[in-house]
């Protein structure tokens, strides 16, 4: 017989498998080298897939303004370009200080962002940033066309749209769904084209200013609604707390009184 | 020990005779879910064949030293880091196909195909025959995947990956799409048909039935 071997790692290998020496290193072994591939494929992987999402989401905003009805015309009309404007939330107008380039920076700030008591938080965000990016359109001085992102938390996970207001800012002109991780089939539908095709035309809120608008369980009803997906009527409601959010006095509402008073 | 192994009988006997969705019916979840168009179902059975293929090589190469207690748990946890993996590349490279295939990717984890090549085969037998099985598990599992989306692809939209075949009635042609297709349930019909027919063409696959119905009142009086 050979002397004992002091390879610690042969010795493991010789230990029998019932051992439990051997089978809790086994199991960190196994975790380790799988946690490592996961990590590194991810980490390697994810320049790529944020830079799929962001063409994703350019795709998107242009089919949003190419669907809405006479948006072709309107936009070689006024030189075929919308304007990027970062919005302070709070005041309503321009950020001065920050710019388009800027903005992930200063959101990257945590006292660039406000926290929402659960009575205001009707998207369920928990905190709002005090900067947004929006998309203007202009014809000669007035605003003819808004774009405005918004996110919330849905049923599986936050969802993002980009939400398209005419110049009245109380018209709906059409909405995109960027981002979901809602339940395919069900709540996912609303990344349908079939489905958001019922928001252009939908009115906000009513002569008092009151935000109106809803999802509706089952067929809307009223001109404030647009259909509800059947079995999916968390997703409806996380979409109604949504735009009711971003739309109110505590999301683009400052932003939205400003374009009224053409003081934009 | 010199047994050779019939390789190449290996992997075609899997396609029809030994075929894992049709005989052993595993994987239909995936089967019916990815299968509306071609292209589709082509991502999925790729994505299938290769994790199964690596994950049954891995398990393989480290079985002398999988403790018993804890050896399902040591294999789901690298056929799920290997699907992981593939759910990434595909997000990477392919996001229009990796969106149209949603979760399933991620539920090849839970595919008892891949746990039960694994299980049943990997951990018994050495790397290269364990990897040719389990390729051979994949292209049985693709070929069903394939003929599934193929069908349903040419009835349901007239195309093929994505370029019309048939001309369809909206656009002058002869050819009313068959929405039925589309849905869930035709994979489940077409399914059954095919169960159906490779059993009857091979009734040696035919299970025994598990009991009798009860004689009725007539029978009983004769």
């Amino acid at each position: 017989m050979a002397g004992r071997d002091w390879n610690p790692w042969r010795r493991l290998l010789a230990l029998p498998n019932e051992s439990r020496t051997k089978t809790v290193l086994v199991a960190f072994l196994v975790s380790a080298i799988c946690a490592a591939l996961v990590s590194g494929a991810t980490v390697v992987l994810r320049p790529i897939q944020a830079a799929n999402r962001a063409a994703e989401e350019q795709a998107r905003i242009s089919a949003l303004v190419q669907g809405i009805p006479g948006m072709g015309a309107l936009l070689e009309q006024s030189g075929g370009t919308l304007s990027t404007v970062v919005i302070d939330l709070e005041s309503g107008r321009a950020a001065g200080d920050v710019t388009p380039a800027t903005l992930a920076a200063a959101l990257d700030d945590p006292a660039n962002w406000t926290a929402l008591d659960p009575g205001q938080d009707l998207a369920g965000l928990g905190q709002r940033p005090d900067y947004a990016q929006v998309l203007l359109l202009r014809n000669g001085e007035t605003v003819s066309l808004l774009l405005l992102p918004m996110s919330g938390q849905g049923y599986g996970g936050r969802i993002d749209a980009i939400m398209a207001l005419r110049g009245d800012t109380n018209t709906i002109a059409g909405i995109a769904v960027t981002q979901h991780s809602e339940t395919p089939g069900l709540g996912g539908r609303i990344e349908e084209a079939a489905w958001q095709a019922g928001f252009p035309g939908t009115e906000l809120g009513d002569e008092a200013g009151e935000i109106r608008f809803r999802v509706a369980r089952g067929a809307a009803s009223s001109p404030y609604e647009v259909d509800g997906i059947t079995g999916a009527t968390r997703t409806g409601r996380a979409v109604t707390g949504m735009v009711r959010f971003w739309l109110g006095s505590d999301g683009y509402g400052p932003l939205l009184a400003a374009i009224r008073r053409e003081e934009f | 020990m010199a047994r050779r192994i019939d390789y190449w009988g290996v992997l075609t006997r899997q396609l029809i005779s030994q075929n894992p969705v049709t005989l052993q019916i595993l994987g239909i979840c995936s089967a019916l879910a990815v299968t509306t168009s071609l292209a589709t179902a082509l991502t999925m059975s790729v994505s299938l064949t290769v994790v199964l293929t690596l994950s049954a090589g891995i398990v393989s190469v480290i079985r002398h030293h999988i403790p018993d207690s804890i050896r399902l748990i040591v294999q789901i946890v690298i056929v799920a880091s290997l699907v992981i993996v593939i759910d990434q590349v595909l997000q990477a490279y392919l996001p229009d196909i990796s969106r149209a295939l949603s979760v399933y990717v991620g539920l090849i984890t839970t595919n008892c195909l891949v746990l039960g090549r694994t299980e049943a085969f990997a951990r018994h037998n050495p790397p290269l025959p364990t990897m040719v099985d389990a390729f051979g598990n994949g292209l049985g599992y693709s070929f069903i995947l394939l003929l599934l989306g193929g069908i349903r692809e040419l009835f349901g939209k007239g195309e093929l990956f994505g370029i019309e075949v048939l001309p369809l009635a909206d656009a002058g042609g002869w050819f009313t799409p068959l929405s039925l297709m589309l849905l869930a349930p035709s994979a489940f019909f077409l399914l059954g048909l095919l169960v159906w027919a490779i059993r009857s063409l091979r009734p040696e696959q035919a299970e025994a039935p598990e009991y009798s119905p009860p004689r009725t009142a007539t029978e009983a009086a004769e």
